[in-house]
């Protein structure tokens, strides 16, 4: 099975050539989210047959070389795949959540223009992450890391006439172009150290493993090398400082938010620090960087999370909060952690997006229907919805549990391995945990908050639009129902040996985050089982504590948070406003950029290089003006000139 | 006694006079003759200096001349015949679209 | 006798070629230059090439200049042509005049040098002048003689095509 790796990334491809290049001509809607849903799902069930061969398997690392990319003296590159557990954990979540949110968009972009552009582009971003995901050496990860970013680009801006949408694609590029830039460099540096330095050019990742200790643990250049790839994933997942597209990127349809903003695309970071964990096991400092980093950005994006409105601005500032979390797991040395928390948010995150997609896809409609102008993603206008829509609801509360972390579902594996790595692994801090324990809180209350806002209490849609409130159709209800079912039982996987479990993704992934941690003394958290009950036992209290508070605020006492906003208003429009953290990089960076550019434009441009440019200009044509004269068409000019040469040569050999 | 410096020399001012007819005259007719002239001046030298080295080759060359004289004759008359055509003219002052 | 001889004729030859350039009639000038031509040949016969002196007269005083004659009479060239029959007399004489005196000093302070061959002057005499050209023309120079007959044939096309009334 593993000479059809390239099956996997190939079936997206072809779905979105036949899609972008016939769809037009299609036009039916059943054909083209088909041929797009049926793409991505060979390439899931050709997933599944290679991860149940890799598990059997006693050699954990395969690769296929398709074909010579680049061959420029030590600089061999080639297109080449490579499986092992940590690739196929992420292909079964790529292509698995895939699938279900290609269906799923059949029925939420159903009348929408531009359909057939819509399923090219998500096969395109399928092809673009499982390139990311399946590459075997850092370039083609480069391909795919761009491609994501391109595929990002074009589905924000989907709705393309809409100037926000416009503007939030634009933003998201231009952020993750800086990301990118720091990837570059760190591939630079560490290609030309190894290859300088010790004589191996190489970019492909299971050399990188082998020979990555030659670099020296500690060492400066490892730490300036693992820093570039983690600017590199900031940029693509969202981390400060480079969080700022993400909520932007929420102008895009919901189910594109889903599947590249929520559950793959924006955990590309995460799984390039992965791929790379021997490297950044050597480096200490970057990893502390990348805790530090990775739990500030849970707390500060949970506290924006609070006060939003916008149900997918809610949703977008939790998937930034969470992906702080699987920083902080990395940064901890938690690698399976990282990994199993981004495979567990994929589900739950993934089915929430949808959700939503389903909650403002009805209320579009009735809000349309009763040719009413409300914002349909205003929680503000939503409200008693759990009657209208059960399903939805049901799923929507499930995966909010999980998110909280309450015992039993996926969420309270996950995060609960990730605190407890953070406050007992040997790279953890209190301090570290504390902060996530925070957020943790903060979390459970925004997500009830969201919960409580849109489902439950009085009905605050338009009175003439209620009537047309009803549940989605079976084809958006299905994926809900499926994610929902792996958002609660997902975290099975990996159930910590406290527990009774096996830690079987852990076991699972060992041959990739091993070695490495044994290598460089990144040991698991020891400790007595009552501490570790306790740990649980906290996190689990912060959450309720957290619902709890929402449920006062927003069920019991509808009024309590008009009366909290009014005590701290200072506060509350500071969090509101997202701590005008857009207005100060639009002061520091983007407006001294802006004018910078102006000048010169006006200063240099026009003055320098356009005076450059033209001054040739006039030269050459005062010189030619000159010149155009002994151009006189008389035959007999021309023939004396002839002569005269004559003349002048005959004369240098003669007397010369 | 008669040198090959008699010929040379008489072959300078056969080439200067045509140089001189090429430059001045106007009728392009004549101008083509004065080529002719200077061709001619040219193969005067060749064979001269044949004749002055016992050497054959020199004559050989003035062959090629006139064959490639006689190649210009048609042709450069020719596209006399056209130009005129067109402009009822052999004047050289006429030939002057080479101009900017 | 003999120095005589040769400056009669070169006497003749540059009045002739005098004529060519400053007859204001293309008649003139054609007759001229045909003179010009015969005095030539007679200078071959003097140096011993009579064949060559032969061909002068057949191809040039014979084929080119009648060629040059009929275009003449063909464009019927009107008398208001010959007014101004030429310009930059100044200039072109100057021009000419260094010209001239180069090629004397050119003449004057260069050595007679070049590959001597064996073609005596009895030689000639005694075998024939056209036999030893069409020996040395059919052996080694058969590839550039074969050349001269292409140029040849595509003179005659690209005349054809320029004299043609439509093109």
């Amino acid at each position: 099975m593993y000479d059809k790796l390239w099956l996997i990334p190939f079936f997206p491809l072809l779905g979105s050539i036949i899609n972008g290049l016939l769809g037009k001509k299609i036009k039916n809607e059943t054909i083209i989210g088909g041929i797009g849903t049926l793409a991505i799902f060979s390439s899931f069930i050709v997933s599944v047959l290679c991860f149940m061969e890799l598990r059997l398997d006693t050699v954990k690392s395969h690769q296929q070389v398709i074909a010579s990319w680049m061959s420029v003296g030590n600089l061999q590159i080639e297109w080449g795949f490579l499986l092992d557990p940590l690739s196929a954990v992420m292909l079964l979540v790529v292509t698995g959540v895939g699938s279900l949110i290609h269906l799923y968009s059949i029925g939420y972009m159903h009348g929408e223009e531009g359909f057939y552009r819509y399923f090219s582009y998500l096969n395109l971003f399928a092809f673009s992450m499982l390139m990311l995901v399946l590459g075997n050496n850092a370039m083609v990860m480069f391909v795919g890391w761009e491609g994501v970013g391109l595929c990002s680009y074009l589905l924000i801006g989907y709705y393309f006439h809409k100037q926000s949408a416009g503007d939030a694609a634009k933003k998201a590029f231009v952020v993750n172009r800086i990301g990118d830039f720091g990837f570059l460099l760190g591939i630079f540096l560490l290609f030309w150290t190894l290859g300088s330095e010790h004589g191996i050019w190489t970019l492909n990742f299971v050399e990188i493993a082998q020979h990555g200790h030659l670099l020296g643990a500690g060492s400066v250049v490892v730490t300036i090398i693992t820093l570039c790839f983690f600017l590199g994933a900031t940029g693509k997942s969202a981390q400060i400082p480079l969080y700022t597209w993400l909520p932007d990127a929420m102008e895009g349809p919901t189910p594109v938010s889903a599947l590249i903003h929520a559950a793959t695309m924006v955990t590309a970071g995460v799984y390039m620090i992965g791929r790379m964990n021997g490297l950044f096991a050597m480096a200490p400092d970057t990893m502390l960087v990348i805790a530090i980093v990775g739990a500030a950005t849970a707390i500060f994006a949970a506290s924006i999370g609070l006060a939003q409105n916008d149900i997918k601005r809610v949703l977008a500032y939790s998937t930034v909060s969470q992906l702080g979390y699987m920083f902080l797991a990395m940064g901890v040395g938690a690698f399976t952690a990282g990994i199993f928390h981004l495979m567990t948010h994929a589900f739950f995150k993934a089915c929430l997006f949808l959700g939503s997609g389903s909650v403002i896809h009805a209320m579009h409609h009735a809000l349309h229907k009763a040719h009413a102008h409300d914002d349909p993603q205003d929680m503000r206008n939503m409200g008693g919805l759990r009657k209208h829509m059960p399903i939805t609801f049901l799923t929507f509360l499930i995966s909010t549990i999980a998110i909280a972390g309450l015992p039993g579902l996926s969420g309270f594996f996950s995060k609960d391995e990730i605190l407890l790595w953070s406050l007992a692994g040997n790279r953890g801090h209190w301090l570290l945990w504390l902060v996530a324990s925070l957020a943790a809180g903060m979390t459970a209350f925004y997500m009830f908050r969201l919960v409580f806002m849109t489902f439950f209490g009085k009905e605050r849609i338009a009175e003439k639009a209620k009537s047309y409130l009803h549940e989605s159709p079976l084809v958006i209800t299905i994926p809900l129902i499926v994610l929902a079912v792996l958002a609660v039982f997902g975290g099975y996987l990996n159930v910590p040996a406290v527990l009774g479990g096996a830690h079987r993704l852990e076991t699972f992934l060992s041959p990739v985050f091993g070695a490495a941690q044994q290598a460089y003394g990144i040991e698991p958290p020891h400790m007595s089982h009552a501490a570790e009950y306790g740990l649980m036992g906290l996190a689990v209290g912060i959450a309720l504590v957290g619902i709890g508070l929402a449920y006062l605020m927003y069920v019991k006492n509808p009024e309590m948070p008009a009366q909290l906003v009014a005590k701290a208003q200072g506060l509350y429009r500071a969090i509101f406003n997202k701590w005008y953290v857009d207005e100060i990089y639009d002061a520091l960076f983007v407006n001294p950029t802006k004018k910078a550019g102006t000048f010169l434009w006006k200063g240099f441009d026009v003055v320098v290089v356009d005076g450059i440019v033209n001054g040739v200009g006039y030269i050459v044509k005062g010189f030619s003006g000159a010149l155009r004269l002994t151009q006189s068409g008389l035959v007999h000019n021309y023939a004396l000139a002839m002569v005269v040469g004559v003349i002048v040569m005959v004369a240098y050999y003669v007397f010369g | 006694m008669l040198t090959v410096y008699h010929y040379l020399g008489l072959s300078a001012i056969l080439f200067a006079l045509g140089t001189y007819g090429v430059l001045t005259r106007r009728n392009a007719i004549v101008i083509f003759m004065c080529i002719e002239l200077m061709l001619n001046a040219v193969n005067l030298t060749f064979i001269s200096l044949s004749s002055y080295l016992n050497n054959l080759d020199g004559q050989i060359f003035v062959f090629f001349v006139m064959s490639v004289a006689a190649a210009e004759a048609a042709v450069g008359l020719a596209l006399m015949i056209a130009f005129f055509r067109n402009k009822e003219s052999v004047e050289v002052e006429d030939f002057n679209l080479l101009k900017w | 006798m003999e120095l005589l001889f040769f400056y009669l004729v070169a006497l003749v030859a540059i009045l002739s070629a005098f004529m060519v350039v400053k007859c204001k009639n293309p008649v003139n000038s054609a007759i001229s230059l045909v003179m010009t031509f015969f005095c030539l040949a007679i200078l071959y016969v003097m140096l011993y090439a009579p064949f060559m002196a032969a061909v002068q007269v057949l191809v040039y005083a014979g084929a080119i200049m009648v060629l040059i004659l009929f275009v003449i009479m063909l464009l019927n060239l009107g008398p208001e042509m010959m007014e101004r029959f030429q310009h930059g007399v100044v200039g072109g004489a100057i021009v000419a005049g260094i010209v001239m005196i180069q090629a004397v000093m050119f003449v004057n302070r260069g050595e007679m040098a070049g590959i001597s061959g064996d073609v005596t002057r009895d030689q000639v005499l005694e075998v024939g002048h056209m036999e030893l050209i069409g020996m040395k023309l059919f052996t080694e120079f058969m590839l550039p003689f074969q050349i001269a007959g292409i140029l040849l044939l595509i003179a005659i096309v690209g005349a054809l095509v320029l004299a043609k009334k439509e093109v």
